[in-house]
C-alpha cells in the first residue's frame, strides 16, 4: 500500500509538467499579450514603455525560455505576481521589506470555491443515494421512471439558465435571498451567529445549482449500481437465508453499489471547478472561476496559469485520494494492491 | 460478403431497438423538429431578426410577437431562430473535429500499442487532469471569439472519451477470429483499420458523437452567455438570454424562451443518445 502511495504521488510531478507545458504553450500560441491592455489604459504608452513592460515581464524571451523560467519558479511554489492587480501575488501570501503581507489571490479564492463545491457534493450524495436506491427497486415502475425523465431533465438543463430563474424567483420576486456576493455590506457590524446567517442565506442559492445539475448523473449511477448488485449471487443467498429485504438492500446491498461512487466523485473534480465559472460570475462570489474569468478577461498570464496548474493539482490530488479510498473500502483491492 | 450482411442488420436492429423506446423516438422526434425550424429560419421567420424596433421595444408576447421584442425591438422568435442555426451548427461542427481526432488517435494507439499507445494515452491522462472550461475560456479569451473559434476550441479540448472508446473497441476487436484469419491471409494495415477495425466501432463512436453534441450545445450557450461566444449583433441562445439577465426584472420572455430552447435541444440529444446506448448494451434486453 506504502509503495503504490509512494508511485502514485511520484507519478504526479510528470502529470503536472505534462498540464503546464499544455496550457503554457497554449496560451503563447495565441496573439495579443499583456501589454496591449495595460497600454491601451493610458493612451500615451509608447511602443517603447510597452518593450519595458515585456522586457520586465519576460515577454520578450522566447516562449520555451519563459516555460524554463516560470517553472524554475514553481519549483518553489513561486506562481509570481499577477500582471493586472498590482503585483498581488497570485498564489500564496508574501511579506515585503516593510514586513507587510499581501495575501495571495488563489489563497483567497480557493476555500470559498472548496467550501460551495463540497456543501453542494454533501447536499447531492443525501439526495442521490435514497433516489438511486428507489429507482432501483421500483425498476420500470412509475417511481423509476419518474426519476429518469427527472434524471433527463436535470443533464440537460443549462445551469445558468437554472440560476437566472431562481435568482429571479427566490432573489428578486420574493427577496428571500441575496443575489450577489458573499456577505452583506453592514457584514463586519454583525454578531457572530448574524455572519452565520448572512453567509449561508447568501451561500444557498450558489450551492443549490450545481447539487441540482450534479444530482442527475449520482442518481443514475446509483441506481445502476445497485441493479448491477441486486442480481448477484450473494444478494439471493441473502433472501434465501430469510433476511428481511430492507436489511439485504441497505446492509448487504448497498455497500457494494456505492463502492463506484468514490471514482465518479473522484473523476468529477474537474467539471466542478470548470463549472465554479459560471455559477460565481452569475452570482459575484470571488472564488477560483471568478478570479479565473476576470484574469481571462485581462489576460492576466501568472493568474491564468496559476489557476490551470492549481485546479489540475487539485484533480490529480482527488484522483489519487479517490484510488486510495476506493482501495480502503473494497476489500478485493486491497489485498491486490499489498500483494501487487 | 457474409459478414457485410450481418453486419447492417446489427447496425440496423440497434437503431430499431432504439426507435422503440419511447424516450428515445420522443429524442429524435425533438432533433428532426429544432433541425427543421433552424434550416427554414429564414423562410419561417416572422421578421428580419436584426431589425430594430424603435416602437417595439421589451413588449411582451402577443400575436404579433409570439415570443415578444428585445431591449432593441427586435423580434424575438425570429432572433430564436436564427440562433438555433449557430447553436446547432457548433455542435455538430465541434463534435465532428473531436471525433475525427477521436478516431485517429484512438486507432492508432489500439492497433500499434506499444510506445504509441502509452504516449497517446498519457497526453489522454493530462488533458482529462485540466479542468476543460477553463482551458476553452483560456483559448477563447485570447483568440478573437468568432463562431470558427468556439468549433475549433471546443472539439480540440472534448476527443479524450472518444479517444478512450475507440482504443478499446479496438484493442477487443483485434482479438476477434474474423481479424485474426484477415490478418494472417495477408491483409494490410490499413485493409484491416478500414474494413473491419473501424466499421465494426461505428455504432458506439455514433452513441459518444450524438452524447457529445449535447454537451457541446450546452458548452456554446454557456460561453456565449459569459459573452466569450457568438457575439452580438448575431444572435445565438446563449447571448439572447445574456440580454435576458440585464432585462430580468422587466422582460421574463427574454429569459425564458432561449434557456428552454437550450433544455428542449440538448434533453434532445441526450435521450436519444442513451436510448442507442442501452439498445448496444446487451444486457438491457434481459434486465426488461
Amino acid at each position: 500500500m506504502v509503495k503504490y502511495l509512494i508511485k502514485r504521488v511520484l507519478w504526479m510531478i510528470p502529470m503536472l509538467i505534462g498540464i503546464s507545458l499544455i496550457s503554457f504553450f497554449v496560451m503563447h500560441l495565441a496573439p495579443g499579450d499583456i501589454t496591449n491592455n495595460e497600454a491601451s489604459f493610458n493612451p500615451k504608452a509608447s511602443e517603447e514603455s510597452r518593450q519595458k513592460l515585456r522586457e520586465m515581464y519576460n515577454l520578450d524571451k522566447p516562449v520555451i525560455v519563459q516555460y524554463g523560467l516560470w517553472l524554475k519558479r514553481m519549483g518553489t511554489l513561486d506562481f509570481g505576481n499577477s500582471f493586472a492587480t498590482h503585483q498581488k501575488p497570485v498564489f500564496w501570501e508574501k511579506t515585503d521589506e516593510d514586513g507587510n503581507i499581501t495575501k495571495g489571490m488563489i489563497q483567497q479564492a480557493l476555500p470559498i470555491t472548496l467550501m460551495i463545491n463540497i456543501l453542494g457534493l454533501i447536499i447531492t450524495l443525501v439526495l442521490a443515494i435514497p433516489l438511486g436506491i428507489i429507482a432501483a427497486q421500483k425498476y420500470g415502475q412509475w417511481q423509476d421512471k419518474s426519476i429518469t425523465i427527472f434524471n433527463f431533465v436535470g443533464f440537460s438543463i443549462p445551469s445558468f439558465w437554472l440560476s437566472l430563474l431562481l435568482m429571479y424567483w427566490l432573489g428578486v420576486v420574493n427577496n428571500w435571498f441575496p443575489i450577489s456576493g458573499l456577505h452583506s455590506i453592514n457584514y463586519e457590524s454583525m454578531d457572530t451567529w448574524a455572519k452565520v446567517k448572512d453567509t449561508f442565506s447568501h451561500l444557498f442559492m450558489p450551492v443549490i445549482i450545481p447539487s441540482v445539475t450534479g444530482l442527475a448523473s449520482i442518481t443514475l449511477f446509483v441506481k445502476n449500481g445497485m441493479l448491477d448488485v441486486l442480481f448477484q449471487d450473494y444478494i439471493t443467498t441473502a433472501r434465501s437465508k430469510g433476511l428481511t429485504e430492507h436489511k439485504v438492500v441497505y446492509t448487504h446491498a448497498l455497500r457494494n453499489a456505492l463502492l463506484p461512487l468514490i471514482t465518479i466523485i473522484g473523476l468529477s473534480i474537474p467539471g466542478l471547478i470548470g463549472g465554479s465559472v459560471i455559477a460565481e460570475t452569475i452570482f459575484a462570489i470571488p472564488g477560483m472561476g471568478k478570479l479565473f474569468y476576470d484574469a481571462v478577461l485581462m489576460r492576466d498570464f501568472p493568474v491564468i496559469m496559476g489557476i490551470l496548474t492549481i485546479g489540475s493539482a487539485l484533480t490529480l490530488i482527488g484522483n489519487l485520494l479517490a484510488d486510495v479510498a476506493y482501495a480502503w473500502a473494497d476489500p478485493r483491492v486491497r489485498r491486490g494492491v499489498a500483494r501487487g | 460478403m457474409m459478414k457485410n450482411i450481418n453486419q447492417t442488420t446489427h447496425q440496423q436492429n440497434v437503431f430499431k431497438k432504439a426507435l422503440a423506446n419511447p424516450l428515445a423516438m420522443a429524442g429524435f422526434i425533438i432533433i428532426v423538429t429544432v433541425f427543421l425550424l433552424a434550416m427554414f429560419a429564414p423562410l419561417i421567420s416572422p421578421y428580419d431578426p436584426d431589425d430594430i424596433n424603435v416602437k417595439a421595444i421589451l413588449l411582451g408576447p402577443t400575436w404579433n410577437h409570439w415570443m415578444g421584442t428585445d431591449g432593441l425591438g427586435r423580434d424575438v422568435l425570429s432572433r430564436m431562430l436564427h440562433g438555433g442555426r449557430i447553436s446547432l451548427l457548433v455542435g455538430l461542427v465541434a463534435v465532428g473535429i473531436s471525433t475525427a481526432i477521436g478516431i485517429l488517435l484512438g486507432a492508432l494507439s489500439g492497433y500499434y500499442r506499444g510506445w504509441v499507445d502509452t504516449v497517446i494515452m498519457r497526453l489522454v491522462d493530462v488533458m482529462l487532469s485540466i479542468p476543460s472550461f477553463f482551458l476553452i475560456l483560456a483559448v477563447i479569451a485570447f483568440l478573437t471569439p468568432s463562431i470558427i473559434n468556439i468549433m475549433i476550441v471546443i472539439g480540440l479540448t472534448s476527443w479524450m472519451g472518444v479517444t478512450r472508446l475507440v482504443r478499446a473497441e479496438f484493442l477487443s476487436l483485434s482479438e476477434r477470429e474474423f481479424v485474426l484469419a484477415s490478418r494472417t491471409l495477408g491483409a494490410k494495415d490499413a485493409r484491416l483499420i478500414f474494413t473491419h477495425l473501424l466499421p465494426n466501432s461505428l455504432t458506439p463512436i455514433i452513441v459518444s458523437a450524438v452524447l457529445g453534441v449535447a454537451g457541446a450545445v450546452l458548452m456554446e450557450s454557456g460561453l456565449s452567455f459569459l459573452g466569450l461566444g457568438v457575439q452580438a449583433p448575431q444572435a445565438s441562445w446563449g447571448n439572447i438570454l445574456t440580454d435576458g439577465k440585464e432585462y430580468i426584472q422587466f422582460a421574463w420572455w427574454l429569459s425564458l424562451f432561449p434557456g428552454l430552447a437550450i433544455l428542449v435541444t440538448v434533453l434532445g440529444y441526450n435521450l436519444l443518445g442513451e436510448g442507442l446506448r442501452d439498445a448496444l448494451d446487451p444486457r438491457s434486453g434481459s434486465a426488461q
